[in-house]
């Protein structure tokens, strides 16, 4: 007869599930009220996240401070883990969700703004990125990664665009490719080890000294396509212009972000050991992935014709930068990963957030797509405002100093130059120069062209609301005053990340 | 006040500019010298106070900005940067008050305020990311007049010009990132700071890679022949006052950073590169004299003339002793003046004419005699004519340069000669003979508004080139402690032959008496 389980509540350490409950409650909570009262304003539902947001918030601030207290947790038997990489990756996802829901409160109707479902799939998606960082267990990962995932894929459809469906289903395809990928990992790492946890199975594979690496390497090389999906590492990032052309341009500077640093988390934890263990040809392979990624996604972007289209490989290429962290592998690098990403979430939040109030309902015939460059000829005379807050954002992707990015970027290359990646260095300062050319393009046709005779400078704050402005002036001030902030910021990271073992 | 002074004089004028948002668009000139001229009194005052005797660092500012990385805010002023701040502040100021009708007068002048913080900026920042943030943030107000105020093919030359020196600059950043990683291995503390890289010795290997690095960020700038192909261009297609800017300023941040970054970091490595890039030097006085001799366009010929002497302004600054360097410095001062204006003057001349073509010209002397005599006066101080300010820095670059090399001074000296050459042609083209056209017989001559500018620089080429020592005083002053330092850091033998020792030299001297 089995013995009765008999587990007490302390040891269960509830508190590290805190973050994640909050937004689920959250979710249930905005159904429910639609449950007995339907039909009611965007506002509410918008407040409403906003409100459990800030609350996660508050719990990660917690949470943080028993990670100071105590170094890293594990509750839930053992299958939460709250580390220092964790809570700034909770911090970032949370941060840039608070960033990016005031961005529904538009003048226009978009109708999926309308549904209290758009929110609720929101939340839920929020708390299964939490569920991501926040374990070293594969199982919990990929539950984690699904349920965000699944939820991202609605939303992008509920955007009711034929583009949009377009981009759902793409999106949708390869992230399910993706996932079969990864539960072929997981399953190869499994059989190996016998075990799920990623401190486990590095444990044993180092016990047995490598014993069987013909069958590592076929476990690294899913798990590589798959956060290659997920990560928009070229050659698996062909979905990524599509889906962001197709979404809204908020839920793109959104999907730029926040599913991107999970999965760099995930794959910081996962590939980190086995790089540092000796495993050459993940070293190589990753060298080459960065490298190609950064250089080829800015090549493409040289030729795009329209500006979400350009942020969009843009986007791929900074990905491909900040993937060197995981190559290089050591704290700074990591620190300078999580430090670039915060500084990045601010300004191509602020980036996409201008191509948001500048969409229109109607093309006027200049214009081919919906943010074609031609829009933005001549701004600087008919919206100068507008115009200056692209400019400075350009100029931050650019990474001219002194703007946010520039901060981030001289780390990242810094801990290339420390760990003796002296050509990857160089190679990481050349991309910055060859990007230099398409973020300048934008500032060229809104600075020096002259404007479309029937464009009288009122689409460019087509959908301007005080929330929107608001969050533009958030972004702003972030970009401009990075260096203030930054001091602190490097070196709460760098705690965190040390702190944890990374 | 004084102990901030290097502080409000960057920022006065960024601040001003923004006020500028605020300025009635008619009344925008008046604000925009009045800031300039404040903004050049205190740099005057800065002149006042500034101690000659020192030779080290005065008015030093410091801030941790990212001490956890060692990024800290540091400004100083010493003899070498000193007289390129007050050019700057006096560059503005004249140029705002003689700017041109514009459109867009207000966005231009607000510009040229943004422009100046970070033209002081450069001079005065003590740590190399400080430096390399204001070394950056000066491209964008250039990009912006050279493209929304300039020729037709305006919008090329200035991503030409944008793109050249951001991707010499990000090389230059990753050799920055590798100095203070050394800086951190050797004392276990990050550093940006330029006055403690001054302390670090590094092996000869690692110099010569880092002083390539730099080498890159600054040739550019400079620009130095093979990658001086941007200039043509942006001077070509800028308006006077980016002419202006470009050639008396902008162009100098490259040799005086060859004096602040590469030669104290690296002696050995200077000492090692020294007959190649003074080669190169004598390349680019060379071949840029004679293609300015090809030019039709009197602009070029100016631009083309500039970079020639920049190529002075190299030669003195490799030749790694006191005349040399305090040549080349002195240099850049003249070549500020004289080049700058020479832009000037050509901007007279083609509000009138709306050509820079010299056969549309001839006979200009007839009508204009204020303007001949000028030009003329600028034209015999840009050949190097004794007397004129010019001549000084160029006689102290190629002495300091003949003590090392004789047989390449003789041809740089050769090659000044070429230099008088094409600029006589020019002239003759341009202002003697018939009148050919009729359009050129009632051209106005130079008015008030650009006397304001050109008298000014007048006088002061004929004043330094006259008396110097007011200026050159306190650059020889800091120019000795710096060639010291190179001495005393060099390991190798090259290097301490070719860097002299002053403190022996000096005690010599005394013997001798």
């Amino acid at each position: 007869m089995l013995s009765p389980v008999n587990v007490s509540l302390d040891s269960l350490n509830l508190i590290t599930l805190a973050p994640m409950l909050i937004p689920i409650v959250g979710a249930l909570f905005i159904l429910v009220i639609d449950l007995f009262k339907g039909g009611l304003d965007k506002s509410l539902y918008v407040v409403l996240s906003l409100l459990f947001l800030f609350l996660d918030f508050v719990a990660l601030i917690d949470s943080s401070e028993i990670f100071s207290q105590n170094g890293v947790t594990m509750g839930v038997f053992d299958v939460m883990l709250i580390d220092g990489l964790a809570i700034i990756a909770e911090f970032i996802i949370v941060g840039a969700s608070m960033l990016f829901i005031p961005l529904a409160l538009t003048h226009k109707r978009f109708h999926e703004f309308s549904y209290p479902e758009f929110f609720a799939l929101f939340l839920f998606m929020i708390a299964g990125f939490q569920f991501m960082v926040a374990t070293d267990n594969l199982i919990l990962i990929f539950v984690g990664l699904e349920t965000a995932s699944l939820a991202l894929y609605t939303l992008i459809a509920m955007h009711n665009r034929d583009t949009s469906f377009e981009a759902a289903v793409k999106y949708f395809t390869m992230g399910a490719l993706a996932a079969g990928f990864y539960s072929f990992g997981s399953m190869v790492f499994y059989a190996l080890t016998g075990s799920v946890e990623i401190h486990n199975i590095a444990m044993v594979l180092a016990g047995n000294g490598y014993a069987d690496i013909g069958f590592v390497l076929v476990g690294v090389v899913f798990m590589l396509a798959s956060f290659g999906f997920k990560l928009s590492i070229v050659p698996f990032h062909t979905w990524t212009p599509d889906v962001y052309e197709g979404s809204s341009a908020a839920m793109a500077g959104y999907m730029s972000i926040v599913p991107k640093i999970a999965a760099f988390v995930v794959a910081m934890r996962l590939f980190e050991f086995l790089i540092h263990s000796g495993v050459v040809w993940l070293e190589v392979v990753l060298y080459i992935f960065v490298v190609v990624t950064m250089t080829a996604s800015n090549i493409w972007a040289l030729v795009q014709s329209d500006v979400k289209r350009m942020l969009a490989y843009s986007s791929i290429s900074h990905a491909g930068f900040v993937m060197a962290a995981i190559l290089i592998g050591t704290t700074q690098s990591n620190s300078a990963l999580f430090l670039y990403w915060i500084l990045f979430s601010f300004t191509n939040l602020g980036s996409f957030s201008m191509l948001w109030i500048s969409r229109q309902k109607e093309l006027p015939g200049y214009q081919k797509t919906d943010h074609s460059f031609e829009k933005f000829s001549g701004m600087i005379k008919t919206s100068p405002m507008a115009a200056l807050v692209i400019a400075l954002f350009m100029l931050s992707l650019a990474g001219l100093p002194p703007f946010a990015l520039f901060w981030g970027k001289i780390y990242m290359i810094s801990s290339a130059v420390t760990s003796g990646y002296t050509v990857l260095a160089l190679i990481m300062a050349l991309n910055s120069a060859i990007a230099g050319y398409y973020y300048i393009k934008l500032i060229v046709y809104m600075f020096m062209k002259e404007p479309v005779l029937e464009n009288d400078g009122n689409v460019y704050v087509a959908n301007a609301t005080l929330a929107l402005k608001s969050i533009i002036g958030v972004a702003i001030i972030g970009t401009i005053f990075a260096f203030v902030a930054l001091n602190p910021l490097l070196e709460f990271v760098t705690t965190f990340v040390k702190n944890s073992g990374y | 006040m004084l102990d901030h002074i290097l502080s409000i004089l960057i920022f006065f004028p960024a601040l001003a500019g923004v006020f500028g948002f605020m300025i009635q668009k008619n009344s925008m000139r008046a604000y925009g010298v009045s800031v300039a001229a404040i903004e050049f009194g205190l740099s005057l005052l800065l002149w006042f106070v500034f101690d000659n005797n020192v030779s080290g660092m005065q008015f030093m500012e410091h801030l941790p900005l990212i001490p956890s990385f060692g990024i800290n805010y540091i400004l100083g002023v010493d003899g070498i940067s000193l007289f390129i701040i007050i050019l700057a502040a006096f560059f503005t100021m004249i140029g705002i008050a003689s700017l041109t009708d514009t459109k867009n007068e207000k966005n231009m002048i607000i510009t040229l305020l943004f422009l100046q913080m970070t033209m002081i900026g450069v001079f005065v920042a003590l740590d190399g990311i400080v430096f390399y943030v204001f070394w950056e943030l000066s491209l964008v107000p250039m990009l912006y007049i050279i493209g929304a105020w300039g020729g037709p093919m305006r919008i090329y030359a200035s991503i030409k010009f944008f793109l050249y020196t951001f991707t010499g600059s990000l090389v230059m950043l990753v050799g920055m990132l590798f100095m203070a990683y050394f800086f951190y291995q050797a004392t276990g503390v990050w550093s940006f700071a330029i006055l403690d890289w001054y302390r670090l010795i590094l092996p000869e290997s690692f110099q010569l890679w880092l002083f390539a690095a730099f080498f890159l960020g600054f040739a550019i700038k400079v620009p130095m022949f093979p990658f001086h192909t941007w200039l043509p261009y942006a001077h070509g297609q800028a308006p006077t006052i980016g002419s202006v800017i470009l050639a008396a300023i902008l162009l100098k941040m490259g040799t005086y950073a060859f004096i602040r970054f590469s030669l104290p970091l690296f002696p050995d490595a200077s000492a090692f590169f020294m007959i190649p890039i003074a080669i190169i030097a004598i390349i680019m006085i060379i071949y840029t004299a004679m293609v300015a001799y090809a030019q039709e366009d009197v602009k070029q010929v100016v631009a083309y003339s500039s970079v020639s002497h920049m190529g002075v302004i190299i030669l003195g600054t490799f030749a790694l002793n006191v005349e040399g360097i305090s040549g080349s410095i002195f240099l850049m001062i003249a070549h500020g003046v004289v080049s700058g204006a020479l832009f000037f003057l050509v901007g007279v001349i083609y509000d009138r004419r709306h050509t820079k073509m010299m056969d549309q010209f001839g006979g200009l002397a007839h009508v204009m005699p204020r303007y001949a005599t000028i030009f003329g006066l600028m034209l015999m101080a840009s050949v190097g004519m004794p007397l004129t300010i010019n001549f000084v820095g160029e006689f102290l670059s190629l002495l300091g340069f003949y003590q090392q090399s004789h047989i390449l001074t003789l041809l740089a000296g050769v090659a000044i000669i070429v230099g008088a050459i094409y600029m006589l042609a020019a002239y003759k083209k341009m202002f003697f003979g018939e009148i050919t056209k009729d359009e050129n017989r009632d051209l106005k001559d130079i008015n008030k508004r650009e006397l304001l500018a050109l008298i000014p620089l007048s006088i002061i080429t004929v004043w330094l080139g006259v008396y110097p020592m007011p200026i050159l005083g306190p650059i020889d002053n800091s120019v000795k402690s710096v060639v010291q330092l190179m001495h005393n850091k060099s390991t190798t033998e090259l290097a301490k032959s070719r860097i002299p020792n002053i403190l022996i030299t000096k005690t010599l001297a005394k013997e001798v008496h």
